[in-house]
């Protein structure tokens, strides 16, 4: 039995209980979202408010931009041997009124991406180590029949 | 313009970019030689000494300042180390023109040097950092400093209808330009089809399109203007900078940015959000401002070219053209020597490499070559005003306004 660890602490959900999602900071003052979450000042500089509430963002948005990273990043990212290469994107969160970037699940190719195109969030493995998975969220394309 | 935002260039001097592999001290010493000499001073001559640091040498991010002043030779000159990633010469910059103008010296020297790795860079130091956002973007997505650059490419693609041979054309541009510099570390034509045919590293910019990581060292004598008629037998300076441009960005920076994984919320913004209101165009528009000009004076410009396709989003963020226009002036040759306003007419990181602390003064010293008419090769013919534009990691502007 492989043991599920998030790759970083209090960045996101499992959805062991629903959807996964990631997790951010909202400023209790101004509305003023943040992620990865801020605990210590809000970003808005009208405003003093040091209390913020952790909350999950949109698990749909839209395409900002895109790319892919064709040769292997140094670490401290941890590659698969041998190296597969993936895409990325920044992803538009309409509600939240900011831009989250993130890798793209893996077999997805720039052809098959476009700017604008809806994703959805989802937590997959970002390296395995001994008897553990590394988790991390990626941004899902949303197929023609999965839309609506 | 009066003389209270002015200060005199007298000396700026480069040691070669390349990737030499020896300590970062020999290029700033060497190229902190041809500066003084420049300018018809000594060391001893120099009142304050102000670094810009390098992150990969020495004791990291300390030492930069002291460091050129010891291999000079103490001599109980002022000093001053500062890092503001790829703005650290502009920082350094405003650093010594501070002192000037605030009467504290009359002589500065600026000095910095960079000695790199192979390949992407990559976060500084060992051991696991989960509070640091530049760590944890190669460690959580593999995002390099290419996978920005190409998100921005795309979506110029998507927005403006820019091709894969605009950017190409950027490419050749600069090549072009650099081919007779002595300064530069890539000196020689390269063909759209040569760059189109060299390997995709983050689609959609290949590898000719892509700064390298060089060593090299640059730096500037700047003094007070009274000094410089002093010294020039009461003519006035060759070259003055009238504006130095630090600033940071304005609440919410809408577009993503290097080591960031997501722009800030706008939800508390009263005004029309569009995700695409960034940073870079507030960089000049201060610096213009500062100086008293528009992007209408403009002889040339030194942008920085990280990708090709990044220069032509700084077209339009210094104010060369409206947006979505860059590749129509690069495409009528606006930007290229022996157009109205040539960008990177030293060849720009497409022929240099990045050479951090170095980077944003060597920009500088190009502009002072160009305004007195002495960039053999690759000279802007009648140059008065020029203008450098850069940003650093975390939100550093840095943007020099220099006239003749």
């Amino acid at each position: 039995m492989r043991t599920r660890v998030p790759a970083v602490e209090g960045w996101f959900t499992l959805g062991d209980d629903g959807a996964p999602a990631l997790l951010g900071s909202r400023c209790a003052a101004c509305g003023t979202y943040a992620f990865p979450a801020e605990a210590q000042f809000c970003r808005n500089p009208d405003c003093v408010s040091q209390e913020f509430e952790t909350v999950e963002l949109s698990r749909r948005g839209r395409i900002w931009s895109y790319t892919d990273a064709r040769y292997k990043p140094p670490p401290p990212y941890v590659a698969a041997d041998p190296y597969v290469p993936f895409c990325l994107a920044a992803v538009e969160l309409a509600a939240e009124k900011l831009v989250v970037m993130g890798q793209v699940t893996a077999g997805v190719t720039v052809d098959d991406l476009k700017v604008g195109d809806e994703v959805e969030l989802v937590v997959d493995t970002l390296y395995a180590e001994g008897d553990s998975d590394y988790l991390v969220w990626k941004w899902q394309p949303i197929s023609a029949g999965q839309e609506g | 313009m009066p003389d209270d935002k002015r200060i005199a260039v007298l000396g700026a001097g480069m040691h070669p970019w390349g990737k030499w592999g020896r300590p970062f001290v020999e290029y700033g010493l060497a190229a902190a030689r041809d500066a003084l000499a420049d300018a018809g001073l000594t060391w001893r001559d120099i009142q304050f000494v102000s670094g810009a640091d390098t992150i990969r040498n020495g004791y990291p991010g300390f030492v930069s300042g002291a460091t050129f002043a010891q291999a000079l030779g103490w001599t109980g000159a002022r000093v001053s180390s500062c890092y503001a990633a790829c703005a650290s010469g502009a920082a350094a910059i405003g650093n010594a023109r501070a002192q000037i103008l605030a009467g504290l010296c009359d002589v500065a020297l600026v000095v910095g040097a960079d000695t790199t790795p192979k390949g992407f860079f990559a976060p500084v130091g060992g051991g696991d950092r989960k509070d640091d956002p530049d760590w944890l973007r190669f460690h959580l997505m593999g995002a390099t400093n290419p996978t920005y650059f190409a998100l921005y490419a795309r979506r110029r693609m998507d927005r403006f209808g820019a091709t894969e041979e605009d950017f190409a054309q950027v490419k050749v541009k600069n090549a072009r330009h650099g081919l007779a510099n002595p300064y530069a570390r890539y000196r020689g034509e390269v063909t759209v089809e040569e760059v189109l045919s060299s390997p995709m590293v983050a689609d959609p910019l290949r590898l000719l399109e892509i700064c390298a990581t060089s060593d090299g060292g640059a730096a500037l004598v700047l003094t007070s203007m009274d000094f410089a008629r002093r010294h020039g037998g009461g003519a006035e300076p060759a070259v003055t900078i009238n504006a130095v441009s630090t600033v940071t960005p304005s609440f919410p920076n809408t577009v993503i940015e290097m080591p960031n994984f997501s722009t800030d919320s706008a939800v508390a913004y009263g005004g029309e959000w569009e995700a695409g209101t960034g940073f870079r165009p507030s960089i000049t528009s201060a610096a213009y401002a500062e100086a008293g000009i528009g992007p209408e004076d403009l002889d040339l410009a030194e942008v920085y070219d990280l990708s090709a396709a990044l220069e032509l989003d700084w077209y339009e963020d210094i104010g060369l053209c409206g947006e979505g226009e860059a590749e129509k002036l690069l495409r009528d040759g606006v930007t290229s020597l022996g157009g109205r306003v040539p960008v990177n007419p030293s060849g720009g990181l497409s022929c240099f490499g990045e050479a951090i602390p170095a980077q944003a003064i060597a920009q500088v010293c190009e502009c002072v070559w160009q305004l007195r008419g002495t960039a053999q090769g690759h000279q802007v013919e009648g140059a008065r005003v020029a203008v450098t534009a850069n940003q650093g990691l975390f939100g550093h502007g840095s943007s020099v306004v220099l006239s003749r």
